[in-house]
């Protein structure tokens, strides 16, 4: 075992989410009812002890495994959980690989800030212990999600992070359009939930079967680098591993000709989809906005919904093997970039322009991984590269959002203007930001996007490439839309006028997340991620370097899409932009109500759910069950009422019925005798 | 008198300690039956200890064992003609539901605090019937079994009759004459298997030492089952359960939809599965499809009920159904998942009914769409229904999860003697229920804490008092501990369902796995 040399981290990762978890508690129930002041430190300090920790591990681990070594996932801590059946267990731990750590920087680092911006932003809200003690909640679970070293502890922690995301987009639970935008976002999130339970019980049954079959000594193997030697049939080491994979492929086609692996993945990816927001399962994210914006920042926008991108990636093995899930992948992630961006061109609202933005990059990210193979698994790295970029300025950009909100008291973007001078520090913030998801060199987002853009060219997706391309020209363009109006021109508010800067508790984070946003392209995050760490020794994607053949008309678009977004509404020329609206008429109206999908599932589930199932059902029930119940009480009732005729009391009939019936008897007696 | 006679004689001493005191001395009254409950909250704590100290040297040895093997067992001849036994014992599937039954009852004693009318003859009733479910859970001879179910069954009548709400009258009776009915099938049941035997005993433990001929078991299990599933609301059987618990008062829904529906799927597992395996395989297909439809039926209509115990009464149907769900599966997975769904649901449902007779003293309505905004007048009950209701919808984390996830692989995994493709469509059909869990849940916990209050009367409501805070920490404390270290409940039971699977597969054809 290799378990005795580790650095003191490593042995001790179940501490990383054990932190937020204990702090969730004593805020939750201690701290909070006495002091919410001193529940928001609480909650601060022990995430900001969490990112330490995650830093410290990540250095380990990279130590551990230098550049160009093969990186083994490691599972150094578990214990028996939740035992089905004997071989049918869940081992609930921590795993420790590239992606695993990548992720948990980021989350802690995300976090840690939104907890910090959350004590000016937040301050004097009435909810304000609530608000830290679900934030530290969320931390947790998503950290939990991040570790998890099988799949059904990513799907526990999965439900968990959609409750305190519900909790969370509901926070203002005097307000109704929050209380539909939470249950909205619960339900068509448990709805793609379903799929993915689906996907793992389909996993589960198989993998057991197959476990029966294996060879100690491969059992062995696959348990080589988790503690305690033990795979049990739900864990990624044995669900990855050639040897059970190809048994996978094995069992050949199931229902309607598909094959049970690609079955199962495209179920587990249903769940993907969810909590990444894929299309048609987008509706949820725009209304999470409303949620306070430091949640949209943490929640929506850096960590739990990249949990979809997470979960392909981490199980990319078993999505590349089956083949045509992995092409589901790529063709929803690549359709929903473009679907979204174009939505975001029509939004009034900053936070939903925001939402919608995240949609697009979402897409990218799903479609990198997607466009990925085992042979070539650039993408694989170029996703995980855009999800680490994507968290620093996306997060960033709703801090500055919040900031702004903050300071006008409104979403509207026309509500906003001329606001550059007025915060400087936030307007130097969200510009860096706004070039970095634009994709603008040298900031982290053109370094990323320009990876999945080469990956999807060098392994012949061109429809996919061109989109790629078509789409980072409309992000540039509805970025810098809102930039302008919100920015530039005059102030179109009274609320507008008078805006003055932030404090200082939540410029700190804005100017940190600016720094990451310039220096996270630089990291050359091929040599930290990429396919085959346990199985696939090759590091097949190790950094390409800049492909000018791809970055500089990637380079030329976004310049386009500025340019066309200064023109319409930086050039104080705004009749331009209404002209342009007006021209395109009915089509612009369909864009801006988001193609009336939101009417389209209301219709679903109010008119023909609600109203052709539940209320039949529960009709039926009521008359036709419950009737027939009634109707046999009421059977007793009135035959014995009838049978109580009898009992007159009168001798004469007594005697005519006894005299009648002996007779009856006899003949009867007499016709069975003779 | 051994620890297991205590447990069950306790509630009864109690009820006569309370006819003793004068019906003015409320308070006295009400102190002494929370005395009692307490009491036995800790006997039942004393009797966990021992029964884990005796059966843990034995989990190995049940891993392969075919008959039940009991703790704690005292056995007295009582009817000696008839071969009727005073036998009572424990195991782990016992032992849990008398941990379930002993929280819920001193809850529920708790909840009802407040009762003004006729206290006394209220809590005696409550704690007679309370002593009839320990006898159930504990007796092992089926004579005794049968008493103690009547024992636990005809107190509800009167609770109801006298203590409820609404059509209270037409609801006591519904439900008091829909259990007989249910009560003649096991009756009938029981005795066919007294004269089969020709052991000339009720004792269960020797009634299961006989292999019954398959047609006596074709006929007897699913009047077993349906005796049992009326009161665990197998459908179409169930629609007492909705009139009953809206009119029952907090204590009595409490005990009833908590404990009392488990007798069903105790006796089930227990009596029908255990005693009539080869029945079991015949039926098990039948019943999966009929609980199949209790699991959606239960929870879509559940979406539009507008009193808020209607609503709770069908998602009672709902997670009932995955109780007998569970059991029909017939395999390990499926039958500790119905056994850790009882205890759930029983710590869950009584949450639920606790939590809408403390909302319902304030707000004097129970419809939905009358309230609104409540959470911000009463936190504390509304976070204990958010938990509650997440409870309900399975959230990981709580105890819901780790049953229905159970009994979701069980049906999934499926049995060697039950059609593979059919199982399984109908634990896909059954997982449905997941989303419509979520739907209704979050419609009524929107509806009633969250948005503006509109009600200005709502406004000066106010939150919990300690007892309901005690009483509800307790059950949201149980129902949290149950779901993230759902290895003690595991460790429990599973040796004791064991023999009842093992049963399985010792008798009849097998066919091959998969």
């Amino acid at each position: 075992m290799m378990f005795q040399n580790l650095g003191f981290m490593l042995n001790h990762t179940w501490l990383i989410p054990a932190i937020p978890f204990f702090s969730f508690l004593l805020v939750g129930l201690f701290i909070r009812p006495r002091s919410p002041k001193l529940a928001g430190i609480v909650a601060t300090v022990a995430v900001f002890a969490a990112a330490c920790c995650a830093y410290v591990l990540a250095w380990e681990y990279f130590h551990l495994f230098p550049a160009g070594t093969e990186r083994h996932a490691l599972v150094p801590w578990n214990f028996e959980w939740l035992r089905y059946q004997e071989h049918l267990a869940v081992r609930a731990g921590v795993l420790v690989d590239p992606i695993s750590v990548l992720l948990m920087v980021v989350v802690t680092t995300v976090s840690a800030l939104v907890h910090l911006y959350s004590i000016g932003y937040m301050h004097g809200d009435q909810g304000y212990g609530r608000y830290f003690t679900w934030l530290n909640l969320f931390t947790f679970s998503m950290l939990g999600l991040v570790v998890a070293p099988n799949i059904l502890q990513m799907y526990v922690c999965w439900e968990l992070v959609g409750a305190s995301s519900f909790l969370l987009i509901g926070f203002y639970y005097e307000k109704p359009s929050a209380v539909a935008a939470s249950k909205k976002a619960f339900i068509v999130t448990r709805f793609a939930d379903l799929g993915f339970l689906l996907g793992v019980i389909i996993l589960g049954y198989y993998g057991y079967h197959f476990f029966g079959e294996l060879s100690p000594a491969l059992a062995q193997q696959m348990g080589q680098y988790t503690a305690g030697g033990v795979v049990d049939p739900f864990d990624f080491a044995y669900l990855t591993h050639p040897e059970v994979l190809s048994k996978f492929v094995g069992l050949g086609t199931g229902f309607l000709g598909v094959s049970l692996l690609t079955m199962a993945m495209v179920l587990v990816y249903m769940g993907a989809a969810g909590k990444s927001a894929m299309f048609p399962l987008h509706i949820w994210l725009p209304d999470a906005m409303e949620g306070p914006t430091p949640v949209s920042a943490l929640i929506h926008a850096a960590t739990m919904v990249v949990a979809g991108v997470y979960l392909v990636a981490r199980t990319f093995l078993v999505f590349a093997t089956s083949g045509d899930a992995l092409m589901v992948v790529a063709y929803i992630g690549a359709f929903t970039s473009l679907f979204a961006a174009v939505i975001g061109c029509t939004q009034d609202d900053i936070k939903r322009v925001l939402a919608f933005s995240t949609l697009s990059q979402l897409g990218y990210m799903m479609f990198a991984l997607g466009v990925a193979t085992m042979d070539h698994p650039l993408g694989y790295t170029a996703s995980m590269f855009h999800l680490f970029t994507h968290a620093f300025f996306k997060a960033l950009l709703f801090l500055g959002a919040g900031a702004l909100i903050h300071a006008v008291h409104s979403n509207e973007i026309w509500d906003m203007g001329g606001l550059a001078r007025k915060m400087p520090i936030t307007h130097a913030t969200v510009l860096i930001a706004t070039l970095a998801i634009a994709g603008i060199w040298p900031l982290a987002g053109f370094f990323s996007k320009d990876e999945i853009l080469v990956s999807a060219l060098e392994n012949q997706h061109y429809g996919i490439f061109g989109l790629g391309l078509l789409v980072a020209g409309i992000t540039a363009f509805y970025m810098f839309r809102i930039y302008f109006v919100s920015f530039w021109g005059k102030a179109r508010s009274k609320h507008a006028e008078h805006a003055h800067e932030a404090p200082l508790v939540m410029l700190i984070p804005l100017m940190i997340l600016a720094v990451l946003s310039v220096v996270a392209g630089w990291v050359p995050m091929g040599e930290f991620v990429s396919l085959g760490g346990a199985s696939h020794g090759a590091a097949e994607g190790a950094h390409h370097g800049i492909n000018w053949a791809v970055a500089g008309p990637s380079l030329f678009v976004a310049a386009i899409g500025i340019s066309v977004a200064w023109f319409l509404y930086g050039s104080g020329h705004e009749e331009r932009s209404k002209s342009v609206a007006s021209s395109l008429g009915g089509v612009y109206t369909t864009i801006k109500r988001k193609f009336y999908f939101d009417e389209l599932y209301l219709f679903i589930t109010h008119k023909v759910v609600f109203r052709f199932v539940a209320a039949p059902i529960a009709w039926f029930d009521r008359h036709v069950v419950d009737g027939g119940v009634n109707l046999s009480g009421w059977i007793t009732r009135t035959s014995s009422t009838a049978l109580s005729r009898l009992q007159t009391g009168q001798v004469q009939t007594y005697g005519a019925w006894f005299v009648g019936g002996s007779i009856g008897a006899l003949l009867v007696l007499w016709h069975l005798m003779f | 008198m051994g620890l297991l006679s205590w447990l069950i004689l306790l509630p009864f001493l109690t009820a006569l300690a309370v006819v003793c005191v004068p019906a003015r001395r409320w308070m006295m009254i009400r102190w002494i039956a929370l005395a009692g409950t307490g009491l036995h909250l800790i006997l039942t704590g004393i009797a966990t200890f021992r029964f884990w100290g005796l059966a843990m040297p034995d989990v190995a040895s049940m891993k392969t064992a075919t008959l039940m093997k009991l703790y704690l067992v005292e056995q007295v001849p009582w009817f000696q003609t008839l071969g009727i036994q005073y036998h009572v014992g424990v195991d782990g599937i016992s032992m849990a539901m008398v941990i379930l039954t002993s929280i819920i009852i001193f809850t529920g004693v708790l909840a009802s605090w407040n009762v003004k009318e006729r206290t006394k003859e209220f809590f005696v009733l409550l704690l007679t019937l309370v002593t009839g479910v320990f006898g159930v859970f504990l007796s092992f001879d089926l004579f005794l079994f049968f008493m103690f179910y009547e024992v636990a069954v005809l107190p509800m009548y009167l609770l109801i009759g006298i203590w409820g709400t609404g059509p209270k009258e037409y609801a006591a009776m519904k439900l008091t004459l829909m259990l007989l009915v249910g009560s003649a099938f096991i009756l009938v049941g029981i005795l066919a298997l007294y004269h089969a035997s020709g052991l000339h005993t009720f004792d269960l433990t020797r009634l299961a030492q006989v292999s019954y001929s398959t047609d006596l078991q074709y006929w007897v299990f699913p009047m077993l089952f349906v005796g049992f599933g009326v009161l665990g609301a197998l459908y179409p059987f169930h629609t007492w359960s909705p009139d009953g618990h809206a009119s029952a008062p907090t204590a009595v829904s409490m005990l009833h939809a908590g404990v009392l529906m488990k007798l069903g799927g105790y006796g089930a597992l227990r009596i029908a599965v255990y005693l009539l395996p080869d029945g079991a395989k015949d039926w098990g297909l039948f019943f999966m499809a009929l609980t199949t439809i209790n699991i959606l039926y239960g929870s879509f209509g559940a979406i539009v009920q507008k009193d808020l115990k209607y609503f709770t009464a069908y998602s009672s149907v709902s997670h009932c159904g995955f109780v007998l769900f569970g059991v029909a599966a017939l395999n390990l997975m499926g039958v500790k998942g119905a056994v850790i769904q009882m205890f759930s649901h029983g710590i869950m449902t009584g949450l639920f009914f606790g939590l809408i007779g403390m909302v319902y003293g304030r707000t004097h309505t129970r419809m939905i769409n009358e309230m609104g905004g409540l959470a911000k007048v009463m936190p504390w009950l509304a976070v204990c229904f958010y938990v509650g209701g997440l409870a309900s919808l399975g959230l990981p984390g709580f105890s819901g999860f780790v049953a229905e996830s159970h009994v979701f692989l069980g049906g999934f995994f499926g049995n060697p003697w039950t059609n593979a493709v059919a199982m399984k469509t109908l634990t896909v059909i059954a997982t449905l229920s997941i989303v419509v869990t979520a739907v209704y849940v979050l419609r009524g916990l929107a509806r009633v804490f969250q948005g503006p209050i509109e009600n200005h009367h709502f406004l000066e409501l106010t939150d919990a008092t300690l007892t309901e805070k005690i009483s509800t920490g307790v059950l949201v404390a149980t129902l949290a501990f149950a779901g993230i270290m759902p290895w003690f409940l595991i460790d429990l039971i599973e040796s004791s369902i064991m023999p009842i699977i093992n049963r399985l597969h010792a008798t009849g054809t097998m066919v091959a796995f998969y």
